[in-house]
């Protein structure tokens, strides 16, 4: 699928996300992405990665979206991480 | 498999939770596959669900899993979910997470493979295993 389908889709449940999408495998459908929002702060890793599987529940269920690389950042964690 | 008719066990109001302690607890003792599922990982500092054994991955998410888990020393329980398909799909019900593997500590779900991977790597998984290290 579409990465601006992905990240629209992922706004549209976070709507302050950055998201960084890599094609892993060049057929769009494997895809590895960075999620940054404020609203990860103060929650769990599992608690972050089911906000962003619920953002993209629907493709992920069809198979349009056959596997997601997650990697979930506060904003402090995001700033530390490029630096 | 046994004859005996199974057990039946209801809630009681205000019981101690002693009064269940004979309740089946695994399968084998005619209990259901996520009674074993909720022992097992009370039972156990850290539990691990995978595809393959530690020493013999069958998978490179929980070949990963696994190397995370052994670089803190610490004992962990290991279940090899392609010997047992009831629990392959029990446990996804479980957790109510797609894929193995997966991890508990403490009995609480922890998460799949991206999320040990990020734990591990931002520290919070060490500060995690430090609190079951007992």
């Amino acid at each position: 699928m579409e990465p601006e389908t992905i990240v629209n889709m992922i706004k549209n449940l976070i709507p302050d996300a950055i998201v960084e999408l890599t094609d892993l495998t060049g057929t769009r459908d494997h895809w590895s992405a960075i999620v940054v929002s404020s609203e990860f702060e103060g929650k769990l890793p599992l608690k972050q990665h089911r906000m962003v599987n619920k953002a993209l529940a629907e493709p992920l269920a069809t198979g349009e979206l056959h596997a997601l690389q997650l990697k979930t950042l506060t904003p402090a964690e995001w700033e530390s991480h490029n630096s | 498999m046994s004859d005996e008719p199974k057990k039946i066990s209801l809630p009681i109001i205000g019981a101690e939770p002693e009064a269940n302690a004979d309740a089946p607890k695994t399968r084998a003792e005619g209990g259901d596959i996520m009674t074993e599922i909720e022992r097992e990982v009370t039972d156990n500092a850290i539990v691990l669900y995978m595809k393959g054994t530690p020493d013999q991955p069958m998978c490179g998410f929980s070949a990963r899993a696994a190397g995370i888990l052994s670089t803190y020393g610490v004992p962990y329980y290991a279940v090899n979910i392609l010997a047992d398909q009831e629990k392959r799909q029990a446990i996804k019900v479980y957790s109510d997470w797609p894929t193995i593997p997966q991890v508990y500590v403490g009995g609480e779900f922890l998460g799949g493979s991206d999320i040990l991977t990020q734990m591990y790597e931002n520290g919070q998984l060490d500060e995690i295993i430090k609190t079951v290290d007992a």
